[in-house]
């Protein structure tokens, strides 16, 4: 493999990764905060609990997120010295932005309110859990606004080659951001309600201690999983609509389109092999007219296929890359400008389906539970249990579509933008070697793996021990909230210390 | 314009070093210094409500870096390549390893993280020292910017002296730091620490401070290096005395006028090459557009007050020196809860 191949495979594999945390964290953060608003209105212990306990598994998984990220931000100069040189002027700012902001406001509130319990005012308290969130929050807007730009770049002009900035407000406010933030923000919610739903269920099939703790959460669970999916749906239309003017070749890759249509069908699944030039042969299972619906808002819209879109790209931006020795085996090669089909056609399905199985799951046992009930069956366990994975599959297949359906664009070209302001992938990648790409991507690799597993095993073991494990019980004027906490008892232990 | 950015970017260097500093050498002390599991728990929980936060200076050193100097971070990051994928899985394993070692009763499971702590403190700011002392020194870079040569021309011995300035630095900073933040018997063992330490760990600075003067030297330089050598004097002095509070100001004073010398010896360069001074990088030739170090400005003059005050309230919040009294017992889950 060359530097490219190994670098594709490298940044795909630690930002899925980041992305498996990212979603938790920005989601079950501003639950934490509700849940732990909850509790100091109304001093009742079951919020308390609720808080501690979710709470706990959020900071397991924080450290995760943290790590993982430092690498992303290092990977651009890293592997992609190339493209960091090209978009720099434009790309970096918004990095710093999100450091500066929120990276900043995240980890220095959350060592506030990790070491905070009992040593700072109830309010004040609280007041870090919402900072921390409202953080996590502002720095999916941030990364966003960089990736957005990639996908759609705006507010630049071209000089000596290189896209220069000229409005950082075209960047922060390109209409590609602006849907695709709440997009993965509702994600991420999808992400937390069903873990909440998943997590408590299983609680409540075992029958042990704080049935209202656990019937508590798989309600704020699915109603959350409920309004998150209803909001990925709306926002996924807009994107979809942004998608169809910015990027008819993602658009036609995201059907397997291989010719125009008008009306366009939207194709549920497919039967054999999507990619071409098989594309022309598959049975798929239609919805008529759908897919100009979700192009254009209007039923009889034209949506091109590929055969069409080629030439028309091969017009546009060449059909050969230059010759360069740096471009290895691609140099003075036909240019592919169509992207992974079975990876983009069922990318796109996988995200949408799961994410219905997701919010299907939690409407499903939330009814189950209605009233005080519990299916005692082990289906029921294995109910709660796989649902949590659907909406992590569901966020993953939504990045690797969107990913990979730009290619082989790293910057895809805005066809209402100035000209010249695009890149090709194979172009974007550094200089190094190919042993050393391949011995940072093995070992990331297997760090990333022993860590999931250690991850996943602390999760499950706070996760068994239940609201006991992170709540030792304590006299009970402890939580009625009306102790002066402002007047500090000097020899305190501290209470959530590491 | 490029030239203030250039200072933002050794500011923000130097809050990262003189901040993460400690934290890395609390880390290193770890086993030196705690002899018990309350005793390394008491260190751990010196760093604990801040340690992440310090992290973010190297993010926004980065950060800054990719907006303000893009040129700089590509070739710099590039060209380093695999020191730096040795000092990510520092962080990585570190940053774990903290939040993890207390998340289970069981003496093995937290032995393993106490040496990822210490692999991960020892080798994250000897990647620190090998990159800085990279940028200053330069590398052999071609035209555009690409380094030519092995995947470890970084590694020279520069670099090397670099590295352990950083780390000895680290070292001695983290030994005051606990001298000021614990109680008992580990401010005591700490203090004896660093006093016994301080001049062998801090010989390396001193040496790159030399080789800089020789190959670099201004008057600019030499000022500074001699504030770094009052500096550290007055702070071994002040730690004799026990006035722990101002031997760890005066430490800072010393890492201040450390990068000072050194980004004053880069200045106009960010990254030279060692192959032809006409493709070294520059100030002037890395930066980014005028407007968007205008935009950074901006961000800048609101982001970093706001930053300095929150932070600092965090220090404030837990200013109290700890002990093995305020240590709480275990209480984490049993793995076999029913
Ligand atoms: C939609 C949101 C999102 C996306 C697309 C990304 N991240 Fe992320 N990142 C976050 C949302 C986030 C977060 C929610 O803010 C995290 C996750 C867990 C956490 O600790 O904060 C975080 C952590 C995190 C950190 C550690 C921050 C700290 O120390 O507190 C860094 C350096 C990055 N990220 C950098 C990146 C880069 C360079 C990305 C691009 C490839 C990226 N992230 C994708
Ligand atoms: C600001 C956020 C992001 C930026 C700037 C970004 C940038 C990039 C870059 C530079 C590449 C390498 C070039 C390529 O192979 O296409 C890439 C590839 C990729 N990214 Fe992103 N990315 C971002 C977010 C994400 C996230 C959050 C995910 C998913 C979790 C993701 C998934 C992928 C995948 C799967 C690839 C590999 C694509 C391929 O091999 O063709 N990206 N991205
Ligand atoms: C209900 C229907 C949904 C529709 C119509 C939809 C539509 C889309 C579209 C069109 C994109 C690509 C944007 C682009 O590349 O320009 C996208 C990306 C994405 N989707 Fe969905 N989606 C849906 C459901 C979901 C669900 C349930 C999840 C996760 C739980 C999800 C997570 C994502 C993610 C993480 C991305 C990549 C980031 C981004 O571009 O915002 N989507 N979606």
């Amino acid at each position: 493999m060359d530097v490219l191949d190994l670098a594709r495979w490298q940044f795909g594999i630690t930002t899925v990764y980041h992305f498996l945390m990212v979603p938790l964290t920005i989601g079950l953060s501003l639950l934490v905060a509700v849940m732990q608003t909850a509790w100091v209105r109304t001093g009742n212990r079951k919020y308390l609990a609720m808080t501690k306990f979710w709470g706990k598994l959020l900071l397991i998984n924080f450290a995760m997120g943290v790590v993982t990220g430092i690498v992303q931000e290092f990977q651009f100069g890293m592997t992609w010295s190339a493209y960091s040189r090209f978009v720099g002027d434009v790309f970096g700012a918004p990095l710093a932005m999100e450091g500066l902001v929120a990276f900043f406001v995240e980890s220095t509130f959350l060592g506030l309110w990790i070491f905070g319990w009992d040593r700072l005012p109830k309010k004040v308290h609280l007041a870090c859990v919402w900072a921390f969130s409202l953080a996590t929050i502002a720095s999916a807007y941030f990364i966003l606004a960089a990736n957005s730009w990639m996908q759609h770049p705006v507010g630049v002009e071209l000089v000596d080659g290189r896209p220069r900035l000229t409005s950082i407000w075209a960047v922060l406010g390109n209409n590609t951001t602006l849907a695709a933030f709440p997009h993965t923000i509702f994600g991420a919610f999808a992400v937390a309600g069903t873990f909440l739903v998943g997590i408590a269920a299983w609680h409540l099939w075992r029958r042990g201690d704080d049935g209202p703790v656990w019937r508590a959460s798989v309600k704020l669970g699915t109603w959350v999983g409920v309004a998150a999916f209803t909001g990925l749906a709306i926002s996924g239309d807009v994107q979809g609509k942004l998608m169809f003017e910015q990027q008819p070749m993602k658009m036609a890759a995201a059907e397997a389109l291989c010719h125009t249509e008008q009306p366009a069908a939207f194709s549920v699944f497919a039967i054999g092999d999507v990619s071409r030039p098989d594309c022309e042969n598959v049975k798929s299972v239609t919805v008529p007219a759908l897919l100009s619906f979700l192009a254009h808002n209007d039923f009889t819209t034209e949506v091109k296929g590929i055969e069409d879109l080629v030439p028309m790209y091969q017009e546009k931006y060449g059909t050969n890359y230059p010759v360069d020795p740096k471009l290895g085996e691609l140099s003075g090669k036909p240019i592919d400008y169509v992207p992974n089909l079975p990876v983009t056609y069922w990318g796109f399905r996988l995200m949408i389906g799961f994410g219905g199985l997701a919010v299907g799951a939690g409407l499903l046992i939330l009814w189950l539970t209605r009233g005080g009930r519990t299916p005692g069956g082990r289906w029921f366990k294995w109910l709660a249990l796989g649902s949590i994975a659907t909406p992590f599959l569901a966020n993953s297949f939504g990045w690797i579509f969107t990913e990979m359906g730009r290619q082989p664009f790293v910057v895809v070209p805005n066809p209402s933008g100035v000209d010249g302001v695009w890149m090709f992938t194979a172009r974007a990648v550094s200089s190094s070697t190919p042993g050393e790409v391949l011995t940072s991507l093995i070992a990331l690799t297997l760090v990333y793996g022993v860590l999931a597993c250690v991850e996943v095993f602390l999760i499950r073991r706070y996760v068994r021990a239940g609201v006991a494990g992170v709540l030792p019980a304590r006299a009970p004027d402890d939580d009625t909230g009306k102790r002066d906490d402002t007047e500090k008892r000097d020899d305190d232990v501290l209470s959530f210390a590491y | 314009m490029e030239t203030f950015w250039f200072c933002v970017i050794a500011l923000l260097w130097l809050g990262y070093l003189f901040l993460e500093g400690f934290d890395f050498g609390v880390g290193m002390l770890l086993p030196v210094l705690g002899r018990s599991e309350r005793e390394r728990r008491v260190l751990i929980n010196t760093i604990g409500p801040v340690w992440d936060g310090n992290e973010v200076w190297l993010l926004v050193a980065g950060g800054a870096t990719f907006a303000a100097f893009p040129d700089w971070y590509a070739s710099l990051f590039s060209s380093v390549y695999l020191p730096l994928v040795l000092f990510l899985l520092a962080l990585i394993g570190r940053g774990v390893a903290f939040e993890y070692r207390g998340k289970v009763d069981s003496a093995r499971w937290r032995r393993t993280w106490d040496a990822v702590i210490v692999a991960g403190s020892w080798v994250a700011p000897l990647g620190v020292g090998l990159l800085l002392a990279t940028t200053v020194f330069g590398m052999p870079l071609d035209a555009a910017g690409d380094r030519v040569g092995s995947p470890f021309a970084s590694v020279r011995w520069e670099t090397l002296l670099g590295a352990a300035a950083v780390a000895g630095y680290a070292l001695v900073h983290g030994a005051v730091f606990l001298s000021l933040k614990t109680e008992g018997e580990v401010r005591e063992r700490a203090r004896a620490l660093a006093l016994k330490v301080a001049p062998f760990a801090l010989l390396p600075l001193v040496v790159l401070l030399l080789t800089v003067q020789l190959r670099f030297g201004s008057v600019w330089t030499w000022a500074a290096s001699i504030v770094v050598g009052l500096a550290a004097f007055g702070a071994y002095a002040r730690l004799v005395l026990r006035r722990e509070g101002q031997a760890f100001a005066l430490m800072g004073v010393a890492v201040a006028a450390t990068v000072a010398a050194l980004f004053g010896a880069l200045y106009p360069n960010v990254l030279p090459s060692t192959l032809d001074p006409a493709w070294s990088l520059t100030v002037a030739g890395a930066a980014s557009s005028p407007y968007t170090l205008t935009v950074m400005t901006w961000v800048a003059a609101f982001g970093t007050p706001a930053v300095l005050v929150y932070q600092g309230w965090t220090y404030w919040v837990f200013r109290k020196r700890i002990g093995t009294r305020h240590i709480p017992d275990v209480h984490v889950p049993t793995g076999s809860s029913r």
